[in-house]
């Protein structure tokens, strides 16, 4: 078990044959992930072939959902493109779209975000390093891996991660890793300030996922995404819980990077959140070297022993 | 992307947002012309800088007020001519301030009340909201905090647009005569089209006042676009002002790289964002302060390793650095070896630790050791940062 995705689960990407999503789609595939589908729009008949695979382009999301049985969509699509992308995906019911694209105008995300009330399909993202669910074999391979994560720094266990940043998630799993803790599932929710999927939608689904026993939240400056999900914390999980804020250091209305991440006012500091993160029981990591280790605390501390 | 209060005022009048009647001079020249434009009276002299709190300003030549009201234009001619060129220091541009390389002229228009009127983003809901107050010409945030009961809210759902009880709803709650409503109705909605249509992340009017004549202005307008969106908007692309803006992150814009100086002289290369800050706050937390923000993205290319090192070098601060990639996908073989170039070709002689770790970070780590240079090696991040500051406080 795990969460959103399982080695199981039948991939399309949107942007298969432009050379971002190309990269990540053979990496996809050398993990064991089952790629079964692409889309670009005006290449429908084509194949995306490599290392033995012969992945079937469609023109459309939902051709490709009716001839492969594809459930969930990782897009690559450029920026201009890319709310018209996840829109598809609802339109076609998917069960999940993946935005990786970063760089999506705001307003076309406020209107997606709007449109997307209406209907089933989650949205994880954008600008986010995607979903890995890691699998049995060596090097965690055979688990699902949707976007852009190292697939190999992963190992198959009991530890969920949630992050607004991709490589401040990778720097968190492969502290697990080498220490011998695995993990159910990593999601990178992304750091735009209008994301489908919040730090609380994926706690929630990590409290009611057996097979997760402790989760790591990784979260940033700006916002108040990460103060909501520590509020539920306090009030709901029954799940140790281990937390680390970045930008303790940035300048309030300097943009860091994210366009999420950046300070407006007295209560979207790094400081206001570690403040309530401690406040709501949460095992504050004290710096990003310290994120494994405060789990294991937090486990610990609950007598709960991680693998 | 930010811009000058006098390009707000002029996107303000296209879109029917009334301003008073205003005009720009870059030269002492240009001061006759644009005056010219205004009625003889009370006249509003504003140094043109993306920084607030002018007004409190003092110039470093200890000219006080980077905002003026002056009883003539004669007046407001003499006060340009002080400003103009100047280099004014607010509490929002640190203590080297800005250059006035812009004066705006405006007419002083009389005053009834004064009010406050913004619309921005709220990420919670995930919509546009309009924040509306009966306290204008002041500190929001002090209103807010102080007389949260002033403010006023309105959350406009993007499926439908600003509907009309929503513009009635701020109307009445800022209280104004039926004239002024008609003449406040009409400005929301056109700031809303403005907000809207021109992929703003921002616009604020403080003050927005009301004038005997029963006129609602807006004597203030401050407006920032969403960087992401500016593609499709080449006329508003073309506001932009790069001397507002550090030459430093110019530079790295060019290369995609994301830099942001700071005070610091501990030098950060990063690889994501989120790496990045809290790269910048693990110095802090050993005892270090860091010089930069500097994120090379994901897929970093030797020439941009190269490039960044260069940047960060221009930094008379900086005297130690420290690289810190998570090479995920990318190899870190590659990056050791732009490390290395990079190094040779700027002549590095300030120490550097690099933290590599990841995709082929053995072979990395051993480009680094067997290149002859002054390397020193991090294991973690936290190893790394302690190393580096020890490094620079020695």
């Amino acid at each position: 078990m795990a969460i959103l995705v399982s080695p199981e689960t039948k991939i399309l990407i949107q942007g298969i044959t432009g050379d971002f999503g190309a990269r990540h789609a053979r990496l996809s595939l050398d993990y064991g992930t089952k790629v079964v589908a692409g889309v670009t729009p005006g290449k429908g008949g084509q194949f995306f072939e490599y290392a033995g695979h012969k992945v079937p382009v469609f023109n459309s999301v939902a051709d490709a959902k009716r001839s492969t049985g594809a459930t969930v969509s990782a897009i690559f699509v450029p920026p201009p493109f890319a709310a018209d992308a996840i829109l598809e995906c609802a339109d076609a019911g998917m069960d999940l779209a993946v935005a990786i694209t970063e760089g999506i105008p705001i307003r076309d995300m406020v209107r997606v975000k709007r449109v997307m009330q209406g209907h089933a399909t989650r949205l994880v993202g954008p600008n986010c390093p995607g979903i890995v669910t890691p699998g049995a074999g060596d090097k965690s391979q055979g688990g699902c891996r949707i976007g852009i994560a190292p697939g190999y720094i992963h190992k198959m266990g009991h530890v969920g991660v949630v992050s607004r940043s991709g490589t401040l998630t990778y720097e968190a799993v492969y502290q697990l890793t080498v220490r011998n803790i695995g993990q159910s599932t990593c999601v990178g929710i992304g750091g735009d300030p209008v994301n489908g999927t919040s730090h609380l939608d994926v706690i929630r689904m990590f409290d009611d996922d057996p097979d997760t026993h402790g989760i790591i939240m990784i979260g940033e400056i700006g916002g108040n995404a990460e103060v909501e999900a520590a509020r539920w914390i306090a009030a709901h999980c029954r799940k140790p819980v281990a937390g680390f804020i970045a930008g303790a250091t940035a300048p309030a209305g300097r943009r860091m990077g994210h366009a999420g991440a950046i300070v407006g006012g007295a209560e979207d500091t790094a400081a206001a959140k570690i403040a309530i993160f401690k406040e709501c029981g949460i095992e504050v990591a004290v710096t990003p070297s310290d994120m494994a280790d405060a789990l294991v605390r937090a486990a610990e501390a609950n007598g709960i022993k991680l693998s | 992307m930010n811009i000058h209060e006098y390009q707000a005022k002029a996107l303000f009048e296209k879109f029917g947002v009334p301003v008073p009647k205003g005009a720009p001079a870059t030269t002492a020249e240009e001061f006759i012309n644009a005056l010219a434009v205004l009625p003889e009276g009370p006249t509003m002299v504003k140094s043109q800088i993306h920084a607030g709190g002018r007004g409190k300003g003092t110039f470093t030549d200890g000219f006080k007020g980077g905002v003026k009201f002056c009883k003539s234009k004669a007046e407001a001619r003499e006060m340009a001519a002080k400003m103009l060129g100047n280099t004014l220091v607010t509490k929002q541009t640190g203590p080297a301030g800005r250059k006035v390389q812009t004066i705006y002229f405006t007419v002083a228009n009389q005053i009834k009340k004064e009010y406050y009127l913004a619309i921005l983003l709220d990420r919670m809901s995930s919509r546009p909201v309009i924040v509306a107050s009966t306290e204008g010409g002041v500190e929001i945030e002090k209103v807010a905090h102080e007389t949260p009961d002033k403010i006023f809210k309105v959350f406009v759902d993007p499926a439908y647009g600003l509907a009309d009880f929503q513009v009635r709803e701020l109307v009445f709650r800022l209280g104004f005569n039926p004239a002024e409503g008609k003449n406040a109705a009409k400005l929301i909605r056109n700031l809303y089209r403005l907000f809207w249509e021109t992929d703003a992340s921002m616009v604020e009017i403080n003050p927005l006042v009301t004038t005997p004549a029963d006129e609602v202005l807006a004597l203030d307008a401050k407006v920032s676009f969403d960087d992401n969106s500016l593609y499709r908007h080449p006329d508003i692309l073309a506001l932009r002002d790069l001397n507002e803006e550090d030459p430093k992150e110019i530079e790295a814009s060019k290369h995609s790289l994301n830099y942001i100086a700071l005070d610091g002289n501990i030098a950060c290369l990063v690889n994501g964002a989120g790496l990045a800050m809290s790269t910048m706050d693990i110095i802090k937390y050993f005892g270090g302060n860091p010089a930069n923000f500097l994120d090379v993205g994901g897929g970093a290319t030797r020439e941009q390793v190269v490039a960044a090192f260069k940047i960060i070098l221009g930094d008379p601060k900086v005297k130690g650095i420290l690289v810190n990639i998570f090479g995920g996908i990318m190899d870190c073989d590659v990056i050791a070896n732009g490390i290395v170039e990079a190094v040779r070709e700027v002549g590095l002689r300030l120490p550097l630790v690099v933290r590599l770790e990841g995709n082929n970070g053995v072979a990395g780590k051993a480009t680094l050791a067997k290149s002859g240079l002054t390397i020193v090696s991090g294991d973690s991040m936290a190893d790394a940062a302690q190393k580096i500051v020890k490094l620079v406080a020695a």
